[in-house]
């Protein structure tokens, strides 16, 4: 495989793993988060402060960093969510904090301000990058079809009602928002340590957007969506270099299009697997060639 | 305490920008329940329809400032029509909304990037750097007229909302929008009225920002303190934004004289959310718990 392509995927499997993390918060507990730039900052920041100051080896210094995260999360978690905030106040909580990170990464010493950090090594190579992003999807999958993940989709679905089933609110928001962080601090301490050199002004509003984004076009309540999302939006911005300045515009399109056509996201509910995109490619064939497949009703993908 | 004066001054200064700005937005979300998050967008092109006006138009001041109100309006409607009216006949949850704000927002400020680019614009100086003190402490003329036009606009926005025949409708569709309808409050037009006249205030206060600070693509993000001004004063309060722009304004300006300059960001953050764990609604909040 070409060094450039390895380059790509790299990026999209890091991006991924932070979406995919997302996307059991904001797709399973239905709230939404405008501050998730501010996790992966502090997993990108604590990660490369751990190897370039503290000699600390890559795998413990990411492990770090995601637990960093888990931890700072904690902080506007625990308070936000038990004053259960209206999903609005809630989204721009963190709105906020996600600035305020951003702002204490440009003042704290040990960041070095705006400067940021650079000269990391790059560690984040494609094997240890797939590794990690098998082992999450694997975590999050078995997550949502934990008992956890019933009630977290219980919760999104009305959690009036999941409430009065006994379930509690506080804790399952509380641990999928830790979890997301978990994630998206292991996708910063990837970025640190491949692209060798952080600063704050990575971390803005719009990266927060655009997971939420990928989260939201690939469907909420869906693993798969996000994650091919995911590997969609890190990818097309590389193969179409020349459009690089469009290609934002088309992401707004496309969120805005997607919720008045297709609201439910490209998957849905439903998860990507080798036998519905058969179906779906059968359908899709038996459409265009006639009214054959008229009668018959065709096969839900 | 001539400081503490000046300081106040100053904070009120660009508080009644915040006002201006959360009033709109906070107007919006008492008639749909959701945070237009595109606002942010139409303030940015309100401020270039304005620089546009005076600089490549050569129209007066005043002439600028109608064009740019009446072109965010517009827009601002046309934002509705596209993004989400069929979300809200479909009776789509406020989650949708917000994405496709977000989306209409990420649309709009990289256009402008991407087809006008990313300059500052300066406004030509409208007025001189000239200052008028009061109390013993000095105000821009700019910055006077500013807090002057925008408490006028919206007294006149109140007003309008409280004592005309349509501003009835639209109180009562922010109550109910089921049961206005069925005594005869055209919903649509309704909603269509209340983001005109978001619009027409997105473009005043982008006329006030883009002289105050130049206009620029990513300008939107100064909206982020309009959002936290209607979340301190209460989403859907309209007193509440005013308050919440005045207190953001006054907090923030304090903080930068007395604490530091380069921390006020965090300030005012640390206090939105102090505030909503104490007043879970905001100070004026209507709604605590969410519509079922």
């Amino acid at each position: 495989m070409s060094y450039y392509v390895q380059g790509i995927l790299i990026l999209a499997m890091y991006n991924a793993i932070a979406v995919v993390g997302l996307s059991i918060f904001t797709g399973f507990t239905g709230l939404m988060s405008l501050g998730h730039a501010a996790f992966i900052a502090i997993g990108a920041y604590t990660a490369a402060i751990c190897t370039k100051l503290y000699g600390i080896s890559f795998i413990p210094a990411l492990l770090l960093g995601g637990l960093m995260a888990g931890l700072v999360s904690l902080v506007i978690g625990i308070p936000t969510l038990r004053a259960k905030l209206r999903s609005d106040y809630f989204t721009i909580a963190t709105l906020g904090f996600g600035e305020a990170i951003r702002v204490l990464l440009e003042n704290l010493p040990i960041t070095q301000g705006a400067r940021g950090l650079p000269g990391l090594y790059p560690h984040t190579t494609f094997p240890v990058v797939l590794t990690v992003f098998v082992i999450v999807v694997f975590v999050c999958k078995n997550f949502v079809f934990s008992r956890y993940g019933r009630m977290a989709i219980a919760v999104r679905e009305d959690f009036v009602a999941a409430e009065m089933a006994g379930i509690n609110l506080f804790n399952i928001r509380l641990r999928s928002l830790f979890f997301s962080a978990v994630c998206a601090g292991i996708a910063g301490g990837f970025q640190a340590h491949y692209l060798t050199y952080i600063q704050p002004s990575m971390f803005t509003g719009v990266q927060s957007t655009l997971l939420t984004a990928s989260v939201v076009a690939g469907g909420m309540g869906s693993l798969t969506g996000p994650i091919i999302a995911a590997l969609v939006f890190a990818a097309i911005p590389e193969v179409l270099r020349v459009a690089s300045m469009w290609r934002l515009v088309a992401y707004g399109a496309i969120l805005v299009a997607i919720m008045v056509f297709r609201p439910q996201g490209i998957f849905g509910y439903k998860e990507f697997t080798f036998k519905g995109a058969w179906h779906a490619l059968k359908h899709l064939y038996e459409k265009l060639s006639g009214k054959k497949a008229a009668g018959q009703g065709g096969t839900k993908a | 305490m001539q400081m503490l004066m000046q300081t106040l001054v100053t904070g009120l200064a660009v508080g009644g920008i915040y006002a201006l700005m959360a009033v709109g937005y906070s107007l919006i979300f008492s008639i749909l329940n959701f945070s237009n998050f595109a606002y942010g967008g139409i303030i940015m092109l309100g401020s270039y329809m304005g620089f546009y006006s005076l600089t490549l138009l050569k129209v007066p001041f005043a002439a600028a400032l109608i064009i740019s109100m009446l072109g965010a309006a517009l827009l601002s409607f046309l934002n509705e029509r596209i993004a989400y009216s069929s979300l809200r006949k479909r009776h789509a949850p406020s989650l949708y909304f917000m994405i496709s704000a977000m989306g209409t927002s990420i649309f709009l400020e990289n256009m402008v990037y991407a087809t006008i680019g990313s300059d500052y614009n300066a406004y030509p100086a409208i007025f001189k750097q000239s200052s008028v003190s009061i109390f013993g402490s000095t105000i821009g003329k700019l910055d006077l007229f500013a807090i002057i036009f925008s408490l006028i606009a919206i007294y006149i926005m109140n007003y309008f909302i409280q004592h005309t025949r349509t501003g009835i409708a639209i109180r009562a569709a922010s109550y109910d929008s089921e049961v206005s309808q069925i005594n005869g409050v055209n919903l649509s037009a309704v909603i269509g009225l209340v983001f005109v006249l978001a619009g027409l205030l997105a473009g005043v206060s982008g006329v006030f920002l883009g002289m105050k600070y130049m206009a620029y693509p990513t300008m939107g993000w100064i909206t982020n303190k309009a959002y936290i001004s209607a979340v301190i004063g209460g989403l859907g309060s309209l007193p509440g934004a005013v308050t919440g722009g005045l207190i953001l304004g006054v907090l923030e300006s304090l903080v930068s004289v007395y604490v530091s300059s380069l921390l006020r960001d965090v300030f005012s953050f640390t206090f939105l959310i102090v505030l909503l764990l104490v007043m879970p609604s905001g100070l004026f909040g209507k709604y605590l718990e969410e519509k079922v």
